[in-house]
């Protein structure tokens, strides 16, 4: 019987599921990357990404949006509550 | 910003979201964030679930990171709070540094005028009832 996946307050996400003896043999444990926080008074690092607006499909850029005051709002996923 | 897709985006509005809002399209862009790519260069991005986790930037006119505020999946945001300190980094940007916003401050309270008067002396312009009301 398949276990169901927790609907909760982030995207359900898959796993890769390590063979048993990979956690005996240290140096194939992957690493975990730090990625550093943004910092107070430092630029935005400038992106583009695809997004959804006003019923159509567009290319968004960060840098067009200087002169204005920018909310950036991550989120778990779709259909959380944000 | 997610890691969904834009059509995934597009499908939650039609979906749900158009039934919240009263203008039936949500009125700003829905990023994709596809890999986490700039989630992990804002430092949002959890690598065991795969997902740009709860973090909120206000970034001024000239592309400057002002605050963050970062939440765990299950609690929600407020959203009366990012609006709050956005009218206050404006007050503040207006005053060109002369301006300050003390804690609890809202729009139409007294605003602070840093100095050395002022130095020792906030007690008496902003008494502790002001920050909570």
């Amino acid at each position: 019987m398949a276990e169901k996946p927790a609907v909760g307050c982030k995207r359900p996400s898959a796993k890769v599921q390590k063979p048993p003896e990979e956690t005996t043999q240290p140096e194939t444990v992957t690493e975990k990357k730090e990625h550093a926080m943004i910092q107070i008074g430092q630029k935005a690092p400038d992106f583009t990404a695809p997004a959804y607006f006003n019923n159509d499909f567009v290319s968004i850029k960060l840098s067009d949006y200087l002169g204005k005051w920018v909310v950036l709002c991550f989120y778990p996923g779709d259909f959380t509550f944000v | 910003m997610s890691v969904d897709s834009m059509f995934v985006h597009k499908m939650w509005v039609d979906k749900e979201l158009s039934k919240m809002v009263t203008a039936k399209t949500v009125p700003f862009p829905m990023l994709s964030d596809g890999g986490g790519n700039i989630g992990k260069i804002y430092g949002v991005y959890d690598e065991d679930d795969g997902v740009d986790i709860r973090g909120r930037f206000l970034i001024d006119p000239d592309g400057v990171v002002q605050a963050y505020e970062m939440v765990a999946p299950p609690v929600g945001r407020n959203i009366p709070e990012t609006l709050r300190q956005i009218q206050a980094f404006q007050l503040v940007r207006e005053g060109k540094g002369t301006k300050a916003t003390p804690s609890g401050w809202k729009p139409g309270k007294t605003v602070l005028e840093p100095g050395p008067d002022l130095v020792g002396n906030v007690w008496k312009v902003w008494t502790v009832d002001k920050a909570f009301d």
